[in-house]
């Protein structure tokens, strides 16, 4: 729904109140937080990507200056329960330490705890460990064969989900298409790495019986993981979400990090703290991201229509699985694009290996599922000599039939795909475009022209659990708010989960001020800890303008609502005669009028005159769960997201055929996210999401090499895009509001990142296509480029001769 | 080892060990925790702090080094608590940040920039701040910040070092034995 | 990543920098720091003392001397960049300088730390090889230098022996007035190490002919190289195809292969940026003094 009138605040380019302390260095990051007595842990990594643990032998290192403790696995793990899995997969257990045996290069093996973290990690080179090293497999097909020595020998085998979903009549389909097309794509191990590592502190207080936690986290239920794993109960753990977080995007699980500090505070009575440095991160923290192997066939027709699509999604999870897995499940709920796509058969697989586990990733899983799909389309239109946007424009879902629904049971909410493509190609000059790439290809270099239409489902529940694991019947995913007007007339509003940098205070803000018809500017958002909060699960699956924005919607309605029940039992009218304007109540028919610190003073000192049943004092709170979110899956079909955001990319890139250096000389993306709250927090999410896009389509991976060694352990072999590597973008803008959101609203949480890579391996594509070649893995690097093309001419002058 | 930093304008005293980084000392030692530790081998920049003026990664230096120069962090650029300068309103303007954790040294980047260059251009801005790595904003609102900061700055009575020497030179170093320096003129000169 | 304990001393003198060095084997100098620290930060250097010499004044600066132009070890490489003097005798070291890390590791890195750190990748050794600079090393026994191509033995190894401090670095200066530079690097991002580099340097007489050139390429092999283009001396530079001669010089080159780039993309790089950076020098020289191009 969409107010009818047009808004004050929601919408204008107003500041982003958060920005103010950070400009000025003022944020507080964990690793800012200053506790009494604060204790350092370093931890030792694991030298084999598997191997026995026959031997600790920390008595060197208990000697060294300002040791405190050195814990091993096998004390953790009598003192906590394993971490969480996310797949009914009780055999494959976590420890934040390994436990008897080390499974990848780089896993924590043992903690020190010290008076700094450099005596720590002083201590940590003299712990003697003696392995036995066992039997590996990194490569994921090798993992998926039975034969492979399995990560978990209790497990049986590295084979964690095997799930074949077939949705409508897909072999029927196959069988009445003209044609036929399968190729493979490989999504390289890359993250969006965020710059502050993940760092965690926690404080045992045996008098309260209290475990203070402060991390940099973005994770839900994380109260209630630490509480399992300790075996105490959760209104025992009490989680600051006053700590600013420097970057997540999806990433900060942190559980391993804060069940091994949190045992460590109750231990040894003093706050214990882990930062991990940059090292740990890399091999160990939560940094990897989906690894995967898509195998797709495609059946269609003539005329370029897709009739049915069958994919199989290899994801090799590392050594252990958390959430992981689902990153195989949400993107079921757009399986099929924005595209009418009939049929599809969708075989979900995920299996261990002894590299380190893979964590949630922006998207959870549709980055790369947008990169197998686009990647298709390019294909059907290769094959017919189609022009690519026209093929998409022949699949597209049109703008008349939405609420559509996709053959795996989500609806897709709204949108109107040909309006933004329409929008971009002549922002963009699409013929003049193609002029210029002819140009450079007529001058000698390779130019090609990239494509990318995708989806970003928004609203994020867990529909994915149920779907994949048929023992979790989760169908609740809240979220909340609560606002308190006090006795003075200032307006507090409350958020129960921390942020990394999307802006949620603002966006509350600017939701309450625009129900309430008050400056944002006045209402000031705190947030309590886990147990002052109302139920939220934190700013994942691009949830937060839904989420939030509806909890904060309808808090500040009901508290309009009580004002003017206030007003109504004064003015001894009808509640529908009660005009409330810019905080001021009136009645028109009597000309009177309360402004606001008039009805404020009433609800908070004058009990006698309020009506019956209405409790003292200004104050409302809203749960909400998600929208559309209310059944459990049927027939392997299950209502995903509530919410659609749709982006176009168009990009345009040349290179010299020897050096192979892609460079990006124009960018354009349509961005249509329904309502938008705060276009600058919009804006930013466009342009970071695309950032990360060309990390992980040109310069960003996790390279393991046979023997299971990490290669790209630092920030010199992991490459990060500088200012260098993203060009200005262009961002085109088109609104769509949602039918379910109280604004119209949808989530950009992940916009940008879902197309980036499927449009810069478009145009790479694009760009060497005349030579005969491709390139089906990310990321693609210059030397690739170089070497594929240096090979092509090398053949053809072959079969010249 | 006992260590005299000047920071912001302030001597300050420590006792550290000689391995202890600028930035360990700095948060540490003197809780100036605007300066962040993003990779802690130079990379990143998160740590980026202004050594007489030039940024500079304050984790690849040891504090024991740091005597002598001018330092200056984050905090040494507000003009007094609760008031932003013109580089760190234009971030504010642009939202040319979203964690912050990159912010404090893009902005110390940008500001050194504009210091002695009064009318960058893009290419200028982007080389300036290439050393600075973000992974939220894609770069986009930065660079933005840093024009209206530039255009900002052009029409206040601001004295700059447009002429493009440095400020004053640090105490222990010497100077090359080239060119003599030009002196410092006010904003408004050009070179 | 905190550094291993060392000490940390900062000598008067040069003199007293050699002594120390020649005492303990375990004791490494530190200039700028931008390429020691990140190793000491992840204890893959573990050195016993650290001795500071980068505010040692009789190893800074940029002078003058008898054709050439001799930088101090410990002048910054941003001091270079700005130098007047630099900017008019050493056109391809300033052309080359921009592409040394960013602008903050150019504000605290040396000179003297780029070539005694020998990356076979790095800018600075390779403008020292292409030039035949001479390398001012400093010990005991006083003050000794030797050609560049002798001092880069390979990868991060030097002739430098415990004892020794690297002092300066003599660049040849070509004062004739027909003179082109060429500098060319491919990497996987602006400021990354180099995958290859190349440095040109020609002159030409009023005819077009040349009288003079030379051609470096780095981060192919272990350490950077010169190329033979002893060919292109006296023709005429406007009838010479540069691609074959460098083609032909640099296809059988040793080249490495690693994570990022293998030896064969080295070397087909390595032709063509070799080609453009000559193809620049030439350019450069032809325009002048104004002759047609």
């Amino acid at each position: 729904m969409k107010p009818a009138a047009p808004m004050k605040f929601v919408s204008s380019n107003r500041r982003v109140r958060e920005d103010r302390r950070f400009v000025a260095g003022q944020g507080r990051y964990v690793a800012d937080v200053v506790l009494e007595g604060l204790l350092h842990v370093a931890v030792l990594p694991s030298p084999h990507p598997a191997a026995r643990i026959v031997s600790i032998d920390a008595a060197e290192a208990m000697k060294m200056p300002g040791v405190h403790y050195v814990l091993t696995g096998e004390e953790l793990a009598k003192a906590t329960d394993p971490l969480m899995n996310g797949l009914d997969t009780p055999n494959v257990r976590r420890y934040p330490l390994a436990v008897g045996q080390v499974r990848y290069a780089g896993e924590w093996v043992v903690a020190v705890v010290a008076e700094s973290r450099a005596q720590a990690e002083d201590a940590a080179e003299k712990v003697r460990i003696v392995y036995e090293q066992l039997p590996y497999v990194v490569d994921s097909e090798e993992a998926f064969d039975s034969t492979s020595p399995p990560v978990h020998a209790a497990h049986g085998s590295n084979l964690l989900l095997d799930k074949t979903f077939v949705w409508g009549e897909v072999e029927k389909h196959f069988a009445e298409s003209q044609r036929h097309l399968s190729f493979r794509v490989v999504w390289g191990r890359n993250s969006t790495v965020p710059i502050e590592t993940f760092g965690v502190a926690a404080k045992w207080d045996p008098w309260r019986e209290m475990l203070d936690v402060w991390a940099s986290i973005q994770m839900p239920k994380y109260p209630d993981q630490i509480a399992r794993a300790l075996r105490i109960p959760l209104n025992n753990v009490r989680v600051h979400f006053d700590v600013d977080v420097g970057g997540s995007y999806g990433v900060k699980r942190g559980i391993k990090q804060s069940v091994l500090v949190s045992h460590l505070a109750r231990v040894l009575g003093r706050p214990v703290r882990l930062i991990e440095d940059r090292l740990d991160n890399m091999r160990a923290g939560d940094a990897h991201g989906p690894d995967r192997i898509f195998d797709v066939e495609i059946a269609f027709n003539d005329d370029g229509i897709v009739n049915s699509m069958k994919m199989r999604a290899l994801d090799n999870v590392g050594a252990y699985a958390g959430r992981s897995p689902f990153q195989l499940g949400k993107p079921i709920g757009a399986i099929v694009g924005p595209y009418k796509i009939k049929s599809v058969q969708y075989r979900a697989i995920a299996v261990t290996s002894n590299k380190a586990a893979q964590e949630a990733v922006r998207g959870f899983g549709q980055a790369p599922t947008n990169y197998a799909i686009e990647t298709a389309i390019d294909k059907v239109a290769n094959t017919l000599g189609l022009d690519r946007i026209e093929v998409r424009r022949r699949n597209f879902i049109r703008s008349d039939e939405f609420p559509y629904l996709i053959p795996s049971g989500t609806h897709y909410d709204s949108g109107d795909y040909h309006t933004v493509v329409a929008k971009v190609l002549a922002h963009a000059n699409y013929e003049g475009l193609i002029r210029e790439r002819d140009a450079l290809r007529a001058a000698g270099q390779c130019a090609g022209i990239g494509i990318a239409a995708c989806l970003e489902p928004s609203g994020g529940n867990s529909a994915f659990e149920p779907l994949l694991n048929e023992k979790n019947t989760t169908t609740t995913w809240m979220d909340s708010c609560r606002i308190v007007v006090d006795g003075l007339g200032s307006v507090t509003a409350t958020i129960h989960t921390t942020s990394s940098g999307q802006g949620h205070e603002t966006l509350a803000a600017t939701v309450i001020g625009e129900v309430l018809e008050i400056d944002p500017d006045l209402i000031r958002i705190v947030r309590p800890d886990s147990l002052n909060s109302l139920p939220s699960n934190t700013p994942v699956g691009s949830r937060m303008a839904i989420m939030l924005g509806g909890a904060a919607f309808h808090a500040a309605q009901k508290l309009k609502a009580k004002i003017v029940r206030l007003a109504a039992h004064q003015f001894g009218c009808a509640e529908k005669d009660v005009v409330y304007g810019g905080g001021t109540v009136s009645h028109a028919a009597s000309d009177r009028k309360f402004a606001w610190a008039e009805h404020v003073n009433i609800a908070h000192r004058n009990f006698h005159l309020l009506p019956e049943g209405m409790e003292p004092g200004l104050e409302t709170t809203h749960v909400m769960q998600v929208p559309t979110g209310t059944k459990l899956p049927e027939n392997g079909r299950v209502q995903m997201y509530p919410c659609h955001s749709f982006e176009f990319h168009l990009v345009l890139i040349a290179f010299d055929p020897v050096i192979g250096k892609p460079e990006i000389r124009r960018y354009v993306i349509g961005h249509d996210c329904g309502t938008v709250i705060n276009p600058r927090i919009v804006k930013g999410m466009t342009l970071g999401g695309i950032a990360h896009g060309i990390g992980a389509s040109l310069l960003e991976e996790f390279v393991y090499d046979s023997e299971g060694q990490m290669l790209t352990q630092s920030f010199m072999d992991y490459l990060l895009p500088s200012s260098h590597e993203v060009p200005k973008v262009e961002i085109v803008h088109h609104c769509t509001p949602s039918p379910f959101t109280v604004f119209g609203q949808k989530g950009s949480g992940e916009s940008g990142y879902l197309g980036a890579p499927a449009a810069i391996s478009s145009a790479i594509n694009d760009a060497v296509a005349p030579i005969g070649i491709s390139f089906s893995k990310l990321p693609i690097r210059i030397a690739a480029i170089s070497d594929a093309i240096a090979a092509a001419g090398e053949l053809q002058t072959k079969v010249k001769a | 080892m006992k260590v005299t930093l000047k920071v912001n304008g302030r001597l300050r005293t420590a006792d550290v060990e000689p391995r202890k980084t600028l930035l360990d000392t700095l948060r540490e030692d003197f809780l100036l925790t605007g300066s962040h530790a993003g990779c802690e081998h130079g990379v990143c920049g998160a740590c980026t702090v202004l050594i007489d003026g030039e940024p500079s990664r304050a984790c690849l230096m040891f504090a024991v080094q740091a005597d002598g120069y001018e330092i200056t962090t984050i905090e040494g650029l507000a003009p007094a608590p609760g008031e932003l300068n013109v580089v760190q309103d234009a971030f504010c303007e642009t939202h040319g940040l979203q964690c912050g954790y990159c912010t404090p040294g893009m902005i110390l980047s940008a500001h050194a920039l504009l210091e002695h260059n009064d009318a960058p251009t893009r290419k200028d801005i982007v080389e300036a701040i290439s050393g600075n790595i973000c992974r939220c904003t894609g770069y986009g609102q930065i660079v933005e910040a840093v024009e209206l900061a530039a255009e900002r700055l052009r029409q206040t009575n601001v004295p700059r070092h447009v002429d493009g020497t440095r400020p004053n030179e640090s105490l222990g170093d010497s100077t090359t034995t080239d060119a003599p320096k030009a002196a410092h003129t006010p904003h408004g000169a050009r070179r | 990543m905190k550094a291993a304990p060392f000490e940390y001393v900062r000598p008067d003198s040069v003199a007293e920098v050699c002594e120390i060095l020649a005492a303990d084997e375990d004791a490494r100098i530190i200039a700028g720091g931008q390429t020691l620290i990140p190793m000491l930060a992840m204890r893959l250097a573990r050195p016993t003392k650290l001795v500071d010499i980068v505010r040692l004044k009789e190893l800074r600066g940029i002078r003058s001397d008898d054709g050439a132009i001799v930088v101090g070890a410990v002048t910054r490489q941003v001091e270079v960049e700005r130098s007047a003097l630099a900017r008019r005798a050493l056109p391809l070291l300033m052309k080359a300088l921009p592409w040394v890390g960013h602008p903050p590791t150019r504000s605290r890195g040396t000179v003297g730390g780029s070539i005694a750190n020998a990356d076979p990748s790095a800018e600075i050794p390779l403008v020292a090889v292409t030039l035949g600079a001479e390398i001012e090393i400093e010990n005991s026994g006083g003050r000794s230098s030797m050609p560049a191509d002798e001092f880069f033995i390979g990868a991060m190894v030097t002739s430098v022996i415990p004892g020794d401090c690297v002092a300066a670095v003599r660049f040849p200066v070509w004062s004739q007035p027909r003179l082109g530079t060429g500098f060319h690097e491919v990497s996987a991002r602006q400021s990354d190490f180099a995958f290859v580099a190349a440095a040109a340097q020609v002159v030409l007489d009023e005819g077009g002919r040349c009288i003079d050139a030379v051609l470096g390429l780095g981060g192919v092999g272990d350490r950077a190289e010169r190329i033979d283009v002893s060919a292109l001396i006296g023709a005429d530079v406007a009838r010479f195809v540069i691609s074959d001669l460098v083609r032909s010089a640099t296809e059988h080159m040793e080249a490495n292969s690693d994570l990022h780039v293998s030896a064969d993309y080295r070397r087909r790089a390595a032709a063509v940026l070799g080609t453009r950076a000559l193809g620049d020098a030439i350019a450069e020289a032809r325009a002048a003094d104004g002759m047609a191009q």
